[in-house]
């Protein structure tokens, strides 16, 4: 199978801190990847990576390479716009703009050039029923995205990223700050995407990473410690850390 | 490729734009600086700092432009306004701070906003139809005098003086004054030995900004001093200020007495220039601690 | 002992609400004195009709068309100038030596006292520009005037955008520049707003500086090349020169109204969205610096 996503040798600091050591991963397409491990890990740093998101962070550094379809997100001829369409990021905290839902959905697309007002109703329903929003709101699309419960603002952000027409999604925790039956429907969602995108996740929470992973990969002080399919990390780890991890002996 | 390049390229030429429209602060400063200087440099030069700042006879006609009368005029409207400024504006601070409850903080407040938003020239109107004929009343005389300047003055610097130390009491650690209370002490003595010592720097910042912008205005006292650029034997006298005498005379002034004017304007700006400093230093301390 | 502390207490106590009576005690002194003597005058033809006889007789059309005038003008060049460099000094670049002489600069703006605005508008715009007495010179020299508090509550107002937003917009592959275009410009938008009106406040009632700058002619300013009489101006010449008491009384009640209507818009928009910007009100740049100081200390 292809690679989607390959780090090599990847490092990053803080100023002096070395927050990522040697990173090597290869991300398969159209599977979820769950990266777990105590806080401060450097998990959602590396998360961050494939998007370049710690760009925004002026005293990052970085050594090594992150391969995406065959070409480094690192190299410095790399159209970051492009990137991060194609790499989409959904934070924690859900982020909806200031706006009406309609517009939240929209505003990827017009930023990136279309105006067909056909194309974005479009784009807007597709992306809502994608993100299994559409049933909820579909009666409601001017009204104000802040309106929306906390699941719903979350799934409204996985719908912004999937009208932009991404390939990577990259989920830092988003069920962390929702209750137990938005963060059900979270996964599922998950599970639904996995068919089209390819999914990167970071979380705090073991079961859940059991639930919806296909492959899981274990960082422990800027190091990834442990990487493999899922049931075989969880079941049989190779590594001492990632047992006294799993078995709640330390994080 | 292409995209990607016109992108950066607009983006870096936003960003080159967005510095231009910053710096217009700057430009602005250096070309105040640069006119006064230019207008005012002449005079300076011609009859030297000492004679001009020294000079107790400031006479246009006669090319006399001491300007000891306008300082001494400016000191002690400015004086007379710390004087009755600062105990009522800190008083009315700490009352805001630490008494008042919410209610009547949230009525007193938007006064206090709307005292900092009455025009300059309105003070001046109010002081010239009401003060200066109780001061002829009363203290007998024009009316017309540094003390009806310095009465006005300090009415309008009281909402800087009180937002700046009540936001300075405001600031100290509540802990400060929790230790306080838990030893013993009652509310006042925790006022005045802690949160007030505490809040010092702050509050003595707020009296500097205060006495800058009573140097600095123009209308009120034009209304209310008299404009006589004698140095004044009382307080009950007229006198001029530095601002009042710029106003006043530059309608007509041409010539070296217009750059006299100007002269007078350095030497404002320069006096404005020590006094922010001085607060900026201060604030810098309230930081630190 | 416990006794005279208390009665200390009790004493200081009422000195402090004395202190605070005396401070609402001169507002309320001014503006109902001024507004007693001033509103009956105040009428339709009052405000639409133009003066005779230097303002001793008549209305003062012409000069509240020439303070709407300069108003405007000063903001039309003071907004986006302020709102650019907010956003230049909050979203492009680390605080490092070239934000420090802006921001030095733009205190130093706020300090300098309108009567040396007025001088370096009269030498710079006036005599050097060959700009004349004008609504254009008076509406620059204000415009820097007003920049400080353009510029402070602008920046308090896209800092207070929460990071979110620009992530969300930068993770969809907006660029820089779109997102704060389109995401948190639009989100400050009420504390932008909030600062333009107090900048509105401050050129109504401005003098000096108008003074030394627009020249003070009494008709009805067209060009933004005439010269003109603004309200503030206007009275000052009717009170100084002694021409009419009644209409002197009337103008500075407009003035006041003016000011308590524009401060009672900006509180209720600050109230509805909640933004520390009281210090504003007073000039108290430095205040906020400090307030700037401490939060990207912490």
């Amino acid at each position: 199978m292809d690679l989607k996503v390959k780090a090599q040798q990847f490092n990053l600091y803080y100023g002096n801190f070395q927050a990522l050591k040697e990173i090597n991963m290869e991300i398969f397409p159209k599977t979820v990847t769950a990266l777990i491990g105590p806080s401060g890990c450097g998990k959602s740093t590396f998360l961050r990576s494939l998007n370049r998101m710690n760009d925004l962070i002026d005293t990052v550094r970085i050594e090594g390479r992150i391969i995406l379809d065959g070409n480094n997100v690192y190299d410095p001829k790399t159209d970051v716009v492009a990137l991060r369409k194609k790499v989409g990021m959904v934070f924690q905290k859900p982020n909806p703009f200031p706006m009406s839902i309609y517009d939240n959905i929209a505003y990827g697309p017009r930023v990136h050039g279309i105006k067909d007002k056909l194309r974005l109703n479009e784009l807007v329903e597709r992306s809502l029923i994608g993100a299994a929003l559409w049933d909820e709101v579909k009666d409601r699309l001017q009204s104000p995205a802040l309106r929306l419960s906390g699941g719903q603002q979350q799934r409204l952000c996985i719908a912004r990223l999937l009208a932009v027409e991404p390939e990577v999604l990259l989920m830092d925790e988003p069920a962390s700050a929702l209750d137990p039956i938005s963060t059900g429907k979270i996964e599922d969602l998950i599970g639904e995407l996995k068919k089209n995108y390819t999914i990167i996740i970071v979380t705090h929470n073991m079961q859940q990473a059991a639930r919806i992973s296909d492959h899981l990969g274990f960082f422990l002080l800027g190091s990834l410690v442990e990487y493999g399919l899922t049931e075989k990390v969880m079941t049989n780890p190779e590594r001492k850390e990632t047992e006294d991890y799993l078995t709640g002996r330390f994080g | 490729m292409t995209n990607q390049e016109r992108t950066n390229r607009k983006e870096r030429n936003i960003r080159g734009l967005l510095f231009g429209i910053a710096s217009v602060a700057v430009t602005g400063v250096v070309l105040i600086i640069l006119f006064v200087f230019k207008e005012g440099w002449p005079v300076l030069f011609k009859y030297g700092p000492v004679a001009l700042f020294t000079g107790k006879v400031w006479q246009p006609m006669t090319a006399d432009y001491g300007m000891l009368p306008l300082i001494v005029g400016s000191t002690y409207v400015t004086l007379i306004a710390l004087v009755i400024g600062v105990p009522l504006g800190v008083g009315c601070a700490v009352f805001l701070a630490e008494i008042a409850s919410e209610t009547i903080g949230k009525m007193i407040r938007p006064a206090i906003n709307l005292l900092a938003g009455i025009p300059s020239v309105v003070y001046g109107f109010f002081g010239l139809v009401l003060l200066v004929p109780f001061l002829r009343m009363t203290v007998g005389g024009l009316g017309f005098s540094l003390l009806a300047g310095g009465i006005i003055l300090a009415i309008m610097i009281l909402p800087t003086i009180i937002s700046v130390s009540e936001d300075a009491i405001r600031a100290t650690p509540r802990e400060y004054k929790e230790a306080s209370l838990a030893l013993g002490a009652n509310h006042w003595q925790t006022i005045y030995k802690v949160l007030i010592p505490a809040a010092r720097s702050g509050i003595m910042a707020a009296v500097v900004l205060g006495m800058g912008r009573a140097i600095g205005e123009t209308m009120a006292v034009i209304m209310i001093t008299g404009n006589t650029p004698l140095i004044p034997k009382s307080l009950f006298e007229p006198g001029a200020t530095l601002t009042g005498t710029i106003g006043q005379e530059w309608a007509y002034a041409s010539g070296e007495h217009a750059g006299a004017l100007f002269t007078v304007g350095i030497l404002l700006f320069g006096l404005i220039m020590i006094i922010n400093s001085i607060a900026l230093f201060l604030f810098g301390k309230k930081v630190e601690s | 002992m416990r006794r005279i502390t208390k009665y200390t207490q009790g004493l200081a106590f009422v000195l402090l609400w004395v202190t605070a009576l005396i401070t609402i005690g001169f507002l309320l002194l001014i503006v109902f004195f001024i507004l007693k003597e001033g509103l009956p005058s105040v009428n339709w033809e009052f405000l639409t009709a133009y003066p005779r006889r230097m303002g001793r007789e008549g209305g003062i059309f012409p000069t509240i068309i020439a303070s709407l005038y300069l108003t405007l003008a000063s903001l039309v060049i003071a907004t986006p100038i302020g709102i650019g460099a907010a956003i230049y000094l909050t979203e492009y670049t680390r605080e490092g030596a070239g934000t420090k002489i802006i921001r030095f600069a733009t205190e130093i703006l706020a300090g300098v006292p309108s009567i040396i605005f007025g001088l370096f508008g009269f030498a710079f715009l006036v005599t050097f520009l060959k700009l004349g007495f004008s609504i254009l010179s008076g509406a620059i020299t204000l415009a820097l005037m007003l920049l400080p508090t353009i510029i402070r509550t602008a920046e308090e107002a896209i800092k207070s955008v929460p990071n979110s937003y620009r992530e969300g917009s930068l993770a969809l592959g907006a660029t820089k520049w779109v997102t704060i275009a389109k995401v948190v410009i639009p989100a400050a938008l009420p504390g932008i707003v909030t600062g333009i009106i107090l900048g509105v406040g401050r050129a109504i009632g401005e003098t000096a500086a108008v003074w030394l700058t627009v020249g003070g002619a009494l008709r009805l300013p067209i060009s933004i090349m005439d010269s003109a009489r603004p309200m503030t101006l206007h009275l000052y010449t009717l009170a100084a020169e002694g021409l009419s008491l009644p209409r002197a009384y009337a103008t500075a009640s407009i003035l006041i109204i003016c000011i308590w209507i524009i401060n009672t818009v900006a509180n209720l928009l600050m109230a509805r969205f909640s933004l520390k910007l009281r210090a504003q009100f007073f000039h108290g740049e430095f205040e906020a610096a400090f307030c700037d100081k401490a939060i990207s200390g912490g």
